[in-house]
């Protein structure tokens, strides 16, 4: 049995694939269905569950994730009967950690208290933005007024919940978004996930963008200054990062998330979900067909799973500079060299340091604040060839 | 052998697009030298390089039987020659081969700079000239006033011009009627000793090197023992025969004709273009006249981007050089980009064909610096040394002047763009010798330096002019200027492949130009960089490439790890195409985008 002590547990993430409508900045996988079959949907959770189960067996369960598309369209009984099923396979830790994403659009209060009474403990809603004029703009179907009500009816049902911010938004200045984190501070219970509006290739925004039609972006110093200064606000709070883009009261974090950055070991079950697992002293990657249609049929026919690779351990070296530099206690570095078969090379490390972008301390590496705001440019340096 | 007043040697003089290709495959398919189920398009054009720039870059033959009119049968000998400036040498031996030309003008267009080059070549070589008025099919088509303009600009009459359409057909058999009415018979003796030009050669994998020659005077037998009389190297003809086009053995060649031979030679570089060959014993006293040895006039440095592909790039060089006289290299070491080669080009059309070549015949993926000329150094001593390396700038205390090749340009363009060619030319210290009209055309000769011109003259001519600009030139000799080295410093190191020759009152110009383009081309660090232009010790420009503030993926999950990754594997695939000069990395296109002047 793999020990998951020294990388923060194993998870389980579960993918609901569906959205009452898609975002246009949006390039995770989610559809828009007129009919669901809600039973058929049900079985086919539970059924990968036992596959994967099979393959895994005693792993102490630490978390389960929920997420999607719009995971707070799922019928709180299919909710209640995957964590169920869950717990019959793996004995699951004390304190086990249980999310669920939940639009604002989409909660009901009782709804969400049905999630609670099925093993759910934490939700993180998307609230994105606090005026509705650039709501409208992000495509998102609900309203500031909704997005209080349902933060609200979250806040008494759970005791950690989290909201996401979407920022560097068209026209956004740097004074109003001070504003709004401000504000969203004063709402927040106790994690917050702020994010800088990214353009994807392949979604609404990102053809909008190549045409030449997506106006009052922030240029580069704009967009490092708000990161910058979302910092220091958060900080100053009490809600310090200890990722890039995440932010929590000492204790919040969320554990599920934190099993990726520090490389631990995953389940991921559901259309398009990825999963890291060490089965046999191999650590694999595993990929589930992306269309709804499709996974279901795949796990009619035995598994969802349909890519399985095996890392290399410089692959695996790989993840972990990548993973590990966003969060704010870095890496370990005698596991990077284990797996890399070489240490980091002492002149790169060196260089970075003595450009304040990285620190080293007690056989960890961690990005600084400042690295974090180059973090891909760290990372190319330091795998470099 | 034919008697020679049944032979007709000629040339097709055109500029490129105006149909010579298709001109001669048709001449070629309407005389059954070819079966039609044979015939591809541009038949002459053997090199891909050459089929898709279409251009001519090997002189090509081909021999057409052709039974005229008066019930006669006529041995035609085409040569295809080089259609460009910068094998203006072995176009000259091509005309001296043949005794006449047709003129190829497209009637929808107009003579080009180009033709008139290829013209002059014609006319110096005593030629009998046909003007063919090309694509009379095309509703732009406007036969009198390009024989017009023939005539103004050339100085010919074209009275007798041709009409053509080398597409439908329409012409071909006046063409070939032309030919045998129009042009002269060659001349020579049969009983004289053997004298024949060597007028192109190229290396073949199975036959060695092949070698197309004139016969002046005397016979060519298979088995005879001749010799190069340049070199004086003797050799042992195994083979003789001629193209229609493809290789026909026959047993001998007498005046007049045009083939080929072969005699086990190894390599091109032992045949030289130009050459005079004749028997080992009996031999010719006197070499035809006119020889001369290739001179490469524009210099730059071939580097692999990938470091290890270094003597994969010496073995390409190598066998290009075999069949290449003109084609000179030698080992060049750059702190910047490592081992690579210095290589001397007649142009750079010649240097764009070996460097595509290379890329493509041999996968090699290259950095080019900048192009050079060759400068004169005159030493405080009295002596003098050729530069073809800016690194190679000796020291300024022992320089006593700096001389630079000067060109003679002609350049042919519509009224409208004439304003802004002579500014063009002017910006690169020309000086104009003659501007004259041919109808709507005008004709502008400028004195320029070559310094000025190889490197994105052409490029620029096309783009002020719409394209319509039409350009040769011809290199005239050496000035005395006032030539500076200028360096450019990247992170405050001199980075060598980066500097190059201005003229000092362009230099600060020409520096700030380079140090913005270079703020645009390198990509931002962790770290600002200055950016420098300087001569000597004095920086004369300076730009500073501030640091990178803001690259950070927002959303990184379970989901996102396999996608990154790969990513990263694609941007070092990416970073191989730069060069890491001390902290800082240089993208390849760097070395040449530098150059490159807007204005």
């Amino acid at each position: 049995m793999a020990d998951d002590r020294p990388v923060g547990g194993f998870g389980l993430y579960v993918h609901w694939p569906f959205c009452q409508a898609k975002c246009p900045y949006c390039d995770f996988n989610s559809h828009v269905a007129r009919e669901i079959d809600q039973t058929a949907w049900a079985r086919a959770y539970l059924s990968e569950i036992d596959r994967v189960a099979a393959e895994l067996p005693g792993r102490i369960l630490s978390t389960i994730y929920f997420g999607g598309g719009t995971p707070s369209l799922m019928p709180p009984d299919t909710v209640a009967a995957i964590i169920e099923r869950a717990r019959q396979h793996w004995p699951a830790s004390n304190d086990m950690e249980v999310t669920i994403e939940a639009n604002p659009g989409s909660v009901e209060a009782g709804r969400l208290a049905g999630y609670r009474d099925g093993g759910v403990n934490r939700v993180s809603m998307g609230i994105q933005a606090l005026n509705d004029t650039d709501l409208r703009r992000l495509g998102r179907i609900h309203t500031v007024a909704e997005a209080h009500r349902a933060l609200d009816i979250a806040r008494n049902t759970f005791a950690r919940v989290s909201f996401d911010l979407i920022y560097a938004r068209q026209d956004q200045t740097l004074r109003q978004w001070r504003n709004e984190l401000t504000q969203a501070l004063s709402m927040a219970v106790d994690h917050l996930s702020l994010y800088q509006l990214t353009i994807e290739a392949g979604t609404a925004f990102g053809a909008r963008h190549e045409a030449g039609k997506l106006r009052g972006l922030p240029g580069e110093d704009l967009a490092a200054d708000m990161f910058d200064a979302t910092q220091e606000i958060c900080e100053a709070s009490g809600f310090a990062a200890y990722e890039v883009s995440n932010h929590a009261a000492s204790g919040a974090e969320s554990r599920h998330n934190l099993i990726y950055w520090r490389c631990g070991d995953y389940v991921g079950i559901g259309p398009g979900a990825h999963g890291r697992i060490t089965v046999g002293g191999r650590r694999l990657a595993t990929e589930s067909p992306l269309a709804p249609g499709r996974w279901l049929h795949h796990v009619g026919r035995g598994s969802g799973e349909t890519v399985r690779t095996e890392l290399t351990g410089r692959e695996q070296a790989e993840e972990h500079v990548m993973m590990g530099l966003r969060i704010r206690e870095g890496l370990d570095m005698a596991r990077f060299a284990a797996l890399n078969g070489a240490p980091f090379g002492s002149d790169r490390v060196g260089r970075l340091a003595e450009l304040g972008m990285i620190e080293v301390a007690d056989g960890r590496l961690a990005a600084t604040r400042r690295g974090r705001t180059v973090l891909n440019a760290v990372i190319r340096d330091l795998l470099a060839d | 052998m034919t008697d020679l007043a049944h032979i007709r040697n000629f040339a097709i003089v055109a500029h490129i697009d105006h149909g010579k290709s298709t001109l001669a495959d048709r001449l070629i398919q309407s005389t059954g030298t070819v079966q039609d189920r044979d015939m591809k398009e541009q038949l002459l054009d053997a090199m891909d390089i050459e089929r898709e720039r279409g251009i001519t870059i090997k002189a090509n033959t081909v021999r057409i039987d052709y039974k005229a009119d008066d019930g006669e049968t006529y041995v035609l000998n085409l040569i295809d020659t080089p259609g460009h400036v910068d094998f203006a040498y072995e176009v000259s031996r091509s005309m001296r081969a043949v005794e006449g030309s047709l003129l190829v003008v497209d009637s929808t267009q107009g003579v080009e700079a180009q033709t008139l080059a290829n013209v002059y070549q014609a006319i110096d070589a005593d030629h009998e000239i046909v003007p063919v008025l090309n694509k009379i099919d095309l509703p732009a088509s406007d036969c009198d006033r390009v024989a017009e303009q023939i005539e103004d600009v050339i100085g010919i009459d074209a009275s007798g011009a041709i009409r053509v359409s080398a597409k439908t057909g329409q012409g071909i058999h006046e063409t070939l009627e032309a030919i045998v009415h129009r042009l002269p018979a060659p001349r020579g003796k049969r009983d004289a000793p053997l004298r024949a030009m060597l007028v192109d050669s190229w290396y073949d994998a199975y036959l060695g090197v092949i070698v197309l020659v004139r016969i002046m005077d005397g016979v060519l037998r298979k088995g005879e023992r001749i010799v190069m009389m340049q070199n004086r190297s003797v050799h042992h003809v195994d083979r003789i025969g001629v193209f229609r086009p493809a290789m026909q053995a026959i047993d001998e060649l007498g005046p007049g004709e045009i083939g080929f031979l072969t005699a086990s030679i190894k390599q091109v570089r032992d045949t030289r273009v130009g050459d005079t060959i004749t028997h080992e014993r009996k031999g010719c006293e006197k070499p035809l006249p006119g020889f001369k040895p290739a001179q490469p006039v524009v210099f730059c440095g071939l580097f692999p981007v990938d470091a290890s592909e270094f003597e994969d790039l010496r073995d390409s060089i190598e066998k290009l050089a075999l069949n290449d006289a003109s084609f000179s290299f030698e080992m060049e070491t750059s702190a910047a980009l490592g081992f690579g080669f210095r290589c001397g080009f007649l142009g750079l059309l010649h240097l764009e064909v070996i460097r595509d070549r290379i890329e493509r015949e041999y996968d090699i993926d290259l950095i080019t610096t900048a192009p050079s000329v060759v400068y004169h150094v005159f030493m405080r001593d009295g002596s003098m040394r050729e530069l073809h390396n800016p690194a190679d700038m000796p020291d300024l205390t022992h320089v006593d002047h700096l001389e630079e090749p000067r060109i003679k340009a002609t350049i042919l363009v519509p009224d409208d763009y004439l304003g802004d060619v002579l500014k063009l030319c002017q910006d690169r210290r020309g000086i104009q010798l003659d501007l004259t009209y041919a109808g709507s055309r005008a004709m502008v000769v400028y004195d320029l330096p070559l310094n000025e011109v190889v490197f994105d003259f052409y490029d620029r001519l096309k783009s002020v002019s719409k394209g319509y600009a039409s350009f040769d030139y011809q290199l005239t000799g050496y000035r005395e200027d006032s030539l500076v080295k200028m360096q450019i410093l990247v992170n405050d190191e001199p980075v060598d492949a980066l500097s190059v020759m201005v003229h000092r009152d362009r230099a600060e110009t020409r520096g700030r130009a380079m140090v913005e383009k270079l703020k645009d081309l390198i990509p931002r660090h962790m770290f600002k960089i200055p950016i420098q232009a300087a001569i000597g010790g004095k920086v004369i420009a300076r730009e500073t490439l501030s640091a990178l503030r803001k690259d950070v993926t927002a959303k990184c999950y379970g989901g996102d790890a396999t996608r990154k990754r790969k990513l990263l594997d694609k941007q070092k695939a990416g970073k191989k195409k730069m060069r890491q000069f001390g902290k800082v990395d240089i993208p390849q296109e760097a070395f040449i985008s530098a150059l490159k002047m807007d204005n």
